[in-house]
């Protein structure tokens, strides 16, 4: 691309080149120690915090010219978030976008993974609303730092054994817990749990970024992803049981849609792009 | 016989209060050894000391020959979790009050690095059959208990890993005295179960007569005196154990 098709005044990517490479100084680090959450300098963006800053900083720094970029917002490419920020690097980079997930280098996503395999060379960026795993069992930072640093995760299985000796089942559905590459414990972001499985040994660079907390985090290609779980009620990813009204899906994640005022539910997959690319079923009713 | 913890030489001053006074005490296996004094003699100083949860200004604390305050903090805490165990004096520090009773007891299992449910389940089960609480209330909140329950509780929860050496400080503090008597008990019969060492501090000197083998008497920061618990209360030699002693009120 070439530099007429940017928004005049904008630097590619609109950070400034200083602002990238200390992110990308935090992505190497992030990479280089999976799991581990590394600070960084997180800058105010022309969106609030909540709405992805950390992920559109992250993918700020390493989008290139030749990039092909696809985002995201619970697994909708046409939802508000997704259409705002694809256009956003549209102007600020001239980058071509798809909503194709094969055709993506860059996938940008709030709170879900794409159904379809992603491969090598792809990159995942994650907008992370919180990246602390234990903040809601231990609300001393400096001591969830500790944790970390001496990998005393023991609490994290109290409140698992707390789920079940309650409920009979894990209850966390969504920000469930894993452990990287067997040391470092994190938060997923909040996927849903039946996602989790897809983040184990996956082909592509994952790369989290948290704007508000000011924290980056990733799992390198290939990195073991372990859900936590006890050995005689192991990890147990949720989905609705039902088929998608209009792709008939019964293996993606559903999103669940009450159609009239007399409670009428639809099950439709969350992620369009694979929703699209299947036939669509015949309808019954019609 | 070995020793499990050894203390040399502890000084440690706060501004001009001498809290420990060249202080040293060893402990042996399976020993259970009482610390009394007045508040502010610097007994619970020493015990935070010993347990290496305060670095004294001089001296060192070997357990089992290696010094406790030069070990790293990983290293103090796996040993926190496995071969040792703190009773704090109130529960509600040593117990997390919105965890089920059983999580509780399982944090210190799972932390050790349990992983079946079920098993640990059935531990903390039969941990609060031993400390006398009904094994239904597994999944009540310490909330919910009585001070006696709760301690009780806590006591479950730290001996759950079969730890070597216990501290315990004023385990029966604020308890009233017909459950503090069952509490004694019950600390008596695990710890000669269980074969733990046990230091234990107290102001209570009918207390430590009860569990006690050995006992030291501290006033200002310095051990006055030192012995086998009945010759300390029967045969006291300080003027100030003598004091001590003779201030027991009687029932």
């Amino acid at each position: 691309m070439t530099e007429a098709s940017i928004e005049a005044g904008y630097n590619f990517g609109y950070l400034d080149e200083n602002t990238k490479r200390m992110i990308r100084r935090a992505l190497l680090k992030a990479v280089a120690v999976p799991g581990y959450q590394v600070p960084f300098g997180s800058r105010e963006m022309p969106l609030p915090y909540g709405w992805g800053t950390g992920g559109i900083q992250v993918t700020a720094s390493i989008i290139g010219a030749d990039d092909t970029l696809k985002v995201i917002d619970q697994g909708a490419d046409d939802t508000t978030n997704a259409v705002s920020i694809r256009r956003f690097f549209n102007r600020v980079t001239g980058v071509a976008t798809t909503e194709h997930t094969a055709a993506a280098t860059i996938i940008q996503t709030r709170h879900r993974v794409p159904e379809a395999k992603l491969r090598e060379g792809q990159v995942l960026v994650y907008q992370v609303p919180m990246p602390e795993p234990l903040f809601r069992l231990e609300p001393r930072v400096a001591e969830t730092k500790r944790m970390h640093a001496l990998a005393d995760y023991g609490l994290m299985h109290v409140k698992l054994y707390e789920d079940i000796a309650r409920h009979g089942a894990a209850t966390t559905s969504y920000n469930y817990p894993v452990l990287v590459n067997q040391r470092y414990l994190m938060s997923p972001s909040p996927i849903p749990a039946f996602d989790n499985p897809k983040l184990d040994r996956m082909p592509a660079l994952q790369l989290f970024g948290a704007g508000r907390e000011k924290r980056i985090y990733a799992v390198p290609p290939w990195t073991e992803v372990k859900s936590l779980d006890f050995e005689d009620h192991p990890f147990q990813p949720a989905r609705a049981d039902a088929a998608c009204v209009i792709c008939g899906a019964r293996d993606s994640y559903l999103d669940e849609l009450i159609v009239d005022d007399s409670g009428k539910r639809h099950f439709v997959c969350s992620d369009t792009d694979y929703c699209a690319s299947r036939p669509p079923v015949q309808d019954a009713a019609a | 016989m070995s020793e499990l913890l050894t203390a040399e030489g502890l000084h440690l001053h706060f501004g001009k209060v001498a809290a420990l006074d060249d202080v040293a005490l060893e402990i042996h296996p399976g020993e259970v050894v009482a610390i009394v004094g007045e508040s502010g003699s610097g007994k619970t100083t020493l015990l935070r000391v010993l347990a290496g949860l305060m670095p004294p200004q001089q001296g060192q604390v070997l357990y089992a020959g290696e010094d406790v305050h030069a070990m790293g903090e990983a290293a103090r805490r796996r040993l926190m979790r496995s071969d040792w165990g703190f009773v704090h004096q109130n529960p509600r520090d040593g117990l997390r009050l919105r965890v089920s009773a059983g999580g509780n007891v399982g944090e210190r299992l799972m932390a050790a690095g349990a992983r079946h449910y079920g098993n640990i389940r059935a531990e903390a089960t039969e941990w609060l059959k031993r400390v006398e609480i009904d094994p239904a209330r597994i999944d009540d909140m310490p909330l919910q208990f009585s001070g006696g329950m709760q301690q009780r509780l806590q006591i479950a929860r730290t001996l759950v890993t079969r730890p070597k050496l216990v501290f315990m400080d004023e385990p029966t503090g604020g308890l009233d005295v017909s459950v503090q008597a069952r509490l004694l008990d019950l600390i008596r019969a695990l710890v000669a179960d269980l074969g733990l060492a046990v230091l234990i501090v107290t102001h209570d000197i009918a207390a430590a007569r009860l569990l006690a083998h050995r006992m030291l008497v501290m006033r200002r920061g310095q051990v006055v005196e030192q012995g086998l618990t009945d010759r300390v209360l029967d045969d006291p030699q300080h003027p100030y154990t003598q004091l001590l002693v003779s201030s027991v009120l009687a029932a």
